[in-house]
């Protein structure tokens, strides 16, 4: 991966004046480039990862596995489109194995996530089953742990 | 007992590390910010680990050959190849070791006479003069300086050559001041030294990790493969320094020696080791490559942070340590050590550890994470506000 996307992945808030000494390259080469992959949808957003458990408890994810008949013509999008519309929705792929779509729900509850899945995915025209599984624990996130890391054994020799 | 009537006098004369003085201190010390470690932060590859798990669950737990596993050695010649197009011979010309540090020893080992001049530049490694001395050898010094960019200039090494000069110990990229030597660097001290019975050890350990360019090596010029030897290791490269393995290559004759130095101390080096480092050899060179990616950001980090405080840094291009200039600030590189220790926790080593010459720099290890770095650099910048 290049370079500057490494970077910017692990950190977005890096200015382009670092960025630039950390690759070796120009504060106005990294603004051009950053731009460019902006305009050409290569960099998609910018999010920020925080430990949510410290901010709020009341919230609750899940992974719903769904299996659904594609629908001629378009396939699996249709129904990932429909899906993806709704705001709970953090996530959906398209995935190989046994079954067809994953989806990450962040909602308020488990009542609001059971309630969700039965009454708009189950629904769906399409959706064949569903299996929900829940959040335990968040070990790591986006490339970033949010455990505390191991201590550094290394002596100085 | 008066154990000092009965102890070796060399072994008393040797002084310990003085990096590890520096351990000492920071470990009375609660929530020091290290910069001193001379290893990898990054874990052993896993493919690497899991060839390891292998050969233990196939039960490769005894001795190999005193040289090593020949499909390893098959491996280190094929590599050594590709990199400097020489090629040794798996059967007798390439020694496993324990560690480059081993291969160093071997070296010293099986070619210095008491009284014989072994020729060390510095700042560099802190195990080559103390293994000359072992052997009844005289270290001879020769001081790199800052404004060649630490690099060994032949108009030096001339200077200190004498009819007893058995050995040149060329370490490079080097450790503590990341100076490497590229071909044009190389050659006027290939032509010095040609047609001479004077020897090299290049250890070559941080030979994956450089910066600006691919590392070139002694043994790529005309005529110099015969009179050197060659070491290198997994220990920078791979990240592998607890797996204790390195090699030595070098010509026929010299090998020989070095095994039989190796077989009556060392027996052969950790079989399970070995067979990770065919996996390492073989199919690494991408983690390889993301290490030093990684490595040069931190790098190129650390030189501008370091010029910016106004502790002038010049750019080294190989190893994993910048070597800034701290004579601005008026200290010693011991004072500069120790009273950024006490007073902002900060743990960096001063360059009087790695020779004489090394006095008024102090040596930074980027085997850290970008944050840590980070952290550090503004403790220091702190610290010299309140000087």
């Amino acid at each position: 991966m290049d370079k500057l996307l490494k970077l910017l992945r692990t950190n977005a808030r890096l200015s382009n004046a670092e960025l630039a000494v950390m690759i070796g390259s120009t504060e106005d080469e990294v603004a051009r480039q950053i731009k460019e992959y902006e305009r050409t949808g290569v960099i998609k957003g910018y999010s920020t990862v925080f430990d949510e458990e410290i901010v709020s408890k009341d919230y609750v994810r899940a992974i719903i596995e769904l299996k659904v008949t594609p629908k001629a013509q378009v396939g699996y999008d249709d129904i990932a489109r429909h899906i993806a519309q709704y705001p709970e929705v953090e996530n959906i792929y398209l995935v190989s194995g046994g079954y067809d779509l994953s989806v990450t729900l962040r909602c308020r509850s488990l009542k609001e996530v059971s309630d969700y899945v039965a009454q708009r995915l189950a629904t769906i025209d399409g959706v064949v089953s569903t299996t929900t599984h829940f959040f335990l624990q968040k070990y790591k996130e986006s490339g970033i742990m949010l455990i505390s890391e191991e201590a550094d054994e290394r002596i100085m020799q | 007992m008066d154990y000092s009537k009965i102890l070796s006098k060399k072994a008393v004369a040797l002084k310990p590390s003085g990096i590890r003085k520096y351990f000492d201190i920071a470990a009375k010390l609660d929530n020091v910010i290290s910069l001193g470690i001379g290893e990898p932060d990054f874990h052993t590859p896993w493919a690497i680990r899991r060839e390891a798990i292998k050969a233990l669950e196939r039960g490769k737990t005894i001795y190999t050959a005193n040289a090593g596993l020949i499909k390893l050695r098959e491996e280190i010649s094929r590599y050594i190849s590709d990199r400097t197009g020489v090629n040794y011979d798996p059967d007798g010309e390439i020694i496993v070791t324990v560690g480059g540090s081993e291969a160093i020893d071997l070296a010293v080992r099986a070619l210095v006479e008491p009284g014989d001049e072994v020729i060390i530049p510095e700042p560099s490694f802190v195990c080559y003069k103390p293994i000359v001395e072992l052997t009844g050898g005289v270290p001879v010094i020769i001081d790199t300086k800052e404004e060649d960019c630490f690099k060994l200039r032949a108009d030096d090494l001339k200077e200190k050559i004498t009819p007893k000069t058995k050995l040149l110990i060329l370490p490079y990229p080097n450790n503590p001041t990341g100076a490497i030597m590229t071909r044009q660097d190389l050659e006027p001290i290939a032509e010095l030294l040609r047609g001479t019975d004077i020897m090299i050890l290049t250890d070559e350990i941080y030979s994956e990790l450089t910066y600006n360019r691919k590392h070139f090596s002694m043994i790529s010029l005309d005529g110099m493969a015969e009179r050197t030897i060659y070491v290198n290791g997994f220990s920078k490269a791979f990240a592998m320094t607890g797996w204790r393995l390195g090699y030595m290559c070098a010509p026929r004759e010299i090998v020989k020696q070095a095994v039989k130095i190796h077989q009556f101390g060392i027996m052969s080096s950790p079989t399970v080791s070995q067979y990770a480092a065919i996996e390492a050899l073989r199919n690494c060179a991408d983690d390889v490559e993301n290490m030093v990616s990684e490595y040069d950001m931190r790098r190129r980090y650390l030189v501008d942070a370091f010029n910016k405080l106004g502790l002038t840094c010049f750019d080294p291009e190989g190893a994993f340590y910048v070597f800034p200039c701290i004579k601005s600030t008026g200290l010693t590189s011991d004072e500069f050590c120790e009273r950024l220790l006490y007073s902002k926790r900060v743990a960096v080593v001063p360059g009087t550890a790695f020779g004489d010459s090394g006095e008024g720099f102090v040596r930074v290890s980027y085997a850290y994470s970008r944050k840590h770095l980070e952290t550090a650099i503004e403790k220091i910048a702190e610290f010299l506000e309140e000087l």
